[in-house]
This record gives C-alpha cells, sequence and structure tokens, in this order.
C-alpha cells in the first residue's frame, strides 16, 4: 500500500478502502490505532516449505509459524475475551497458524463461530498456503471472514520445486515439480474464487534471494489479474539456529536494500505493505508490539466482559486522533522546506501515530521519508537481538546504531545523554524535542527546521 | 505390523490425526501415538500409509518393529 503519510491509501477502491481502514495489517495508518490477535488452533499443514520449521520456539522471535502454545477452539474463545476486554484497540482476529488455517479448517472454522458469536464487532480472516482453500470457499462466505491472506511465491512449479519439497494433498505425498505444479493450480484457483465472491485477498510473497527474486514481478501480475487487492512483499528469515532448510543449507535472507529494490520493482501496482511486521502465529496487540506473553493459558482468568462502551469510547478518539493528525501533517507540509534528496527520519512510538517511547524502549524504529511530497511511512527497523546474543547495554547500543543507518534523526519522547552522544558520534541526531507529537509533522518540521539553518549558516 | 509415532520429534501437529481412516491416533501429553490395536496401515483404504505421508518430521511416523 502507498501508505502516503496518514492519508488513506487513494489508490484503493471506496468499498476497499472502508473494509480496511480500521485493519492494522492492511492499512498503513489503522497500524497506528489498531491491534490484532492470531489464535493458534491450526498447528497442522499440509505442505512443506523450505523455509519453516515449526518445531522451533523462543519466545524473542516474530516470525510466522511461530508459536508458543496451541489452542482449542474453545481456548481460543477464553483468549479473545480476554484480551478483547483488556485491549480496546482489538479489532481483528485471525488464524495464521502456525500450520496452516485451512489444513485445519474444522478447528478454525469452529473458533471463527465461537468468536463471532461473542464479539461480533471483530473481523475475522485467515491465512493459507491455498492448497485447500478451493475446497472451503463458500465456508469462508458463510462465515463471513472479509479478508483472507494466501502465501505464493511462484507461479512456475520449476521455481516452485526449489521452495517446497513435497505436499499432501488427496490422500498422497506429491514431490518435486508435480507438487508445485498442483499447489500453484489450487492457489490460483482458490484466488479467483475469492475474489469472484467479493472477499478481499492479500497475497504474501517470501523474498528468497537467488530463488524467487526475479520472479515476483510475473508473481505479482499474475495474483493481480486474478482480484488480490495487495501483494506484500516479505523478506526470508533464514537462520541455522531455525532448523529450517534454507537456514541449514546457508540461503541467506534479502539485505534491506535488497527488500526494498524488489518491492519498488513492482512499482505502483504492488500495493505493498511496508509495515508488515512477519508476526507469530500467535501475537497479540498492535503491530511491533508483541502482548502474547500476558495473555498464555495458564494466565487467564475470568475475564472481565466486554464492555462495548469502552470500544465506542475509543473509536470516538481514534476518529478525532487521525483527523487532527492529518491536518497537523497538512499543515507542516504547507511551511515546510523541501530537502533536495529524500531525507530518512527514525521515530520512537508505541501507537497513535505519535512520538511517545523512549529510545531505551524502543525494540523498533518506524522510519519516515522526508521528501517533497511530505513524509511517508518506509518501513520499520528493529533493534532486538536473537536470543542468546547481544547481551549488555552495549551491545544492545551497538545494534540500535546498526539499526539506524542512514538515517538522519531519531525522535523519541526521551533519551538519555549517553545514547545521544553515542548516536551523534555516527551522525545521527536523536531528539526529544517533538515528544508526544505527530510523527508526519514532527519529522517534516525537523527537517525543515535542519535545512533553514543550514541555509542560514550559508548566507552569514 | 502397524505404524508408529516416534514421540521424541513429533511435533504435536496433528496432521496425522486428520488423516488416519481408523481413528486410531490420539494425543497424548502434547505428541501423537498410534493406537496399534486399531492401525490396519491403511490397507484397503488407501494405496499409503496417510499418517506417514501427512507426516511432517522425517523418520517419525514408521513402522513400528516386530514385536
Amino acid at each position: 500500500m502507498s501508505c502516503g503519510t496518514a492519508q488513506r491509501a487513494d489508490d484503493l477502491p471506496q468499498p476497499v478502502w472502508e473494509k480496511i481502514q480500521d485493519h492494522p495489517c492492511y492499512s498503513e495508518d489503522a497500524h497506528h490505532y489498531f491491534a490484532r490477535m492470531h489464535i493458534a488452533v491450526a498447528p497442522a499443514c499440509n505442505i512443506q516449505c523450505n523455509y519453516c520449521n515449526r518445531k522451533y520456539d523462543c519466545s524473542n522471535e516474530s516470525r510466522p509459524g511461530v508459536v508458543s502454545e496451541k489452542l482449542t477452539p474453545q481456548q481460543a474463545l477464553e483468549k479473545t475475551l480476554a484480551v478483547a476486554a483488556e485491549v480496546p484497540q482489538l479489532s481483528v482476529v485471525g488464524v495464521a497458524g502456525p500450520g496452516d488455517a485451512l489444513a485445519n479448517a474444522e478447528r478454525t472454522f469452529a473458533a471463527f463461530e465461537l468468536v463471532a458469536k461473542a464479539l461480533p464487532h471483530l473481523k475475522l480472516c485467515l491465512s493459507t498456503n491455498g492448497l485447500a482453500l478451493p475446497d472451503h470457499v463458500d465456508r469462508i462466505v458463510a462465515m463471513g471472514v472479509d479478508h483472507v491472506t494466501i502465501t505464493i511465491n511462484m507461479i512456475d512449479p520449476q521455481i516452485g520445486a526449489q521452495i517446497y519439497p513435497w505436499i499432501f494433498f488427496r490422500h498422497r505425498r506429491w514431490e518435486g515439480v508435480d507438487a508445485s505444479r498442483i499447489l500453484h493450480e489450487r492457489q490460483m484457483e482458490g484466488l479467483e474464487a475469492l475474489t469472484a465472491r467479493g472477499v478481499l485477498v492479500k497475497v504474501n510473497s517470501v523474498l528468497i534471494p537467488g530463488v524467487n527474486d526475479g520472479h515476483l514481478k510475473a508473481v505479482n501480475e499474475a495474483v493481480r489479474a486474478r482480484g488480490a487487492f495487495l501483494h506484500n512483499v516479505m523478506p526470508l528469515i533464514s537462520d541455522a539456529a531455525h532448523g529450517t532448510h534454507f537456514g541449514l543449507t546457508g540461503r541467506r535472507g534479502p539485505t534491506p536494500d535488497e527488500l526494498r529494490l524488489a518491492q519498488d520493482r513492482l512499482g505502483a501496482n504492488a500495493k505493498l505493505m511496508r509495515h508488515c511486521r512477519q508476526c507469530r502465529a500467535d501475537a497479540v496487540g498492535l503491530l511491533g508490539e508483541d502482548r502474547g506473553a500476558e495473555f498464555t493459558l495458564d494466565r487467564l482468568e475470568a475475564p472481565e466482559p466486554f464492555d462495548p462502551r469502552r470500544r465506542e469510547m475509543y473509536l470516538s478518539v481514534v476518529e478525532r486522533e487521525r483527523s487532527d493528525r492529518r491536518k497537523a501533517d497538512e499543515a507542516a507540509q504547507l511551511g515546510m522546506t523541501t530537502p533536495d534528496s529524500p531525507v530518512l527520519v527514525a521515530v520512537a512510538t508505541k501507537g497513535g501515530g505519535r512520538i511517545n517511547l523512549h529510545f531505551g524502549h524502543a525494540t523498533e524504529f518506524q522510519i519516515y521519508e522526508v521528501h517533497s511530497r511530505g513524509a511517508r511511512f518506509v518501513g520499520h527497523r528493529r533493534t532486538e537481538t536473537y536470543c542468546g546474543d547481544g547481551h549488555g547495554e552495549d551491545a544492545a547500543m551497538e545494534a540500535t546504531i546498526a539499526a539506524l543507518r542512514g538515517v538522519s534523526a531519531v525522535l523519541c519522547a526521551k533519551i538519555g545523554e549517553r545514547p545521544r552522544e553515542r548516536l551523534a558520534a555516527v551522525g545521527v541526531t536523536a531528539t526529544d524535542q517533538y515528544a508526544f507529537e505527530y510523527i508526519e509533522a514532527s519529522a517534516i518540521a525537523w527537517c525543515s527546521r535542519q535545512l533553514q539553518s543550514a541555509e542560514r549558516a550559508a548566507s552569514a | 505390523m502397524t505404524y508408529m509415532i516416534v514421540a521424541k520429534t513429533c511435533t504435536g501437529c496433528g496432521a496425522c490425526e486428520f488423516e488416519c481412516p481408523n481413528k486410531a491416533i490420539k494425543e497424548k501429553g502434547g505428541v501423537f501415538a498410534i493406537d496399534p490395536a486399531k492401525c490396519t496401515e491403511c490397507v484397503g483404504s488407501f494405496e499409503t500409509q496417510q499418517c506417514a505421508a501427512a507426516c511432517p518430521a522425517p523418520r517419525t511416523c514408521i513402522p513400528a518393529p516386530a514385536a
């Protein structure tokens, strides 16, 4: 999605925008205000991917396929009730694994039925590899699941054979090119059937350097032609410690630049989700935060009953905030000094579209590009390290500095003197001058102020 | 002859449970086990053993050694 500042993505048709405007995963703007949760009711899978190993779990890890505990449909309902009572931002409940939502169709739909009955305001979504999809289209439509994500990494079975060693289909295991041909045909059939019935379909593609990097344009054209409204290109996560085939055989993930290049190559047609965090299959909260550990089964107590008034109140606050943030952005654009080349500004935020997080508490920074058309969200960078790595303050600071490479400024709610000096030494200005202000307006204001003082210095 | 699941490498996903034509597979403490009294190795039902074909973990759903 073209996330033009805080405005709506105006390249989407109005009915689509209305459906996604409060969905944190589909709307960059919404991800500042609304939360999602994944209920891990789908442990089984019907295909094997070379980038996936569901055995490995570490609570520090954020990647799909990983989950700390699996839930029965009834447990999923209890968890959802607990989260809804605690997190008024909650607007979406999804089944994203840890296996495949539709390889566990009975459990997935049973959980959806329970949740829809108890909390009808929540949107339901699921994500699938597509192999079983054509068999479940009627039920998806009947249940009112309005968003489906299909992971499509290829449309050429020869390339597929390098990604999928086997599938289980119609009571037997298929391997090699045959497996990928069946998977491809089922993915296209399912995609067409869903979009024909008015279900919004997003396509995820994992960018695997050396395997499908040159092929994603063809994938993009094929899925757009069949009505997918978003195509999200995600980086391969590859580490030998995860025990995946690609990890163990040294197939590396793309660098941030390679990812951006691949996304840019798809151009305006891509409708990219640059804010995608590749969440765990049991993630809870705003994107970029994971409160899953607060809602594990052993911690679930009889939840406070869900109070729709709290949700209504939150929605009205969001409406006001969104409008104020947009106005602040527009006002800042009017008075802005345009940089000659785009400037990258990192912000520390915990949601709400504001700079409201302490530098030292940030596990990720959102990156905005300031150019002639204002400030545009371009991605996020994580600072956290995998478990076992990076102990101590210094190592953490090193990781943060590495994450901020190429950025001109960091805007945060507060920052200590030492980290400020460390950042200054590598050419990054860190400031809490815009604490609790709106992100886009502040990024523009910081840039303009820099340019103006540079001009003054030059003319003096 | 029956099939068995190696508990140590079972991921607990339950893919086998869905496929068993004899309802011989049940979860026990997070992993799955095959009831040898019910297992037919899918003879008469399918060409291949469904549990082994669906299992994502290598060398985990295997023929049980002769007693």
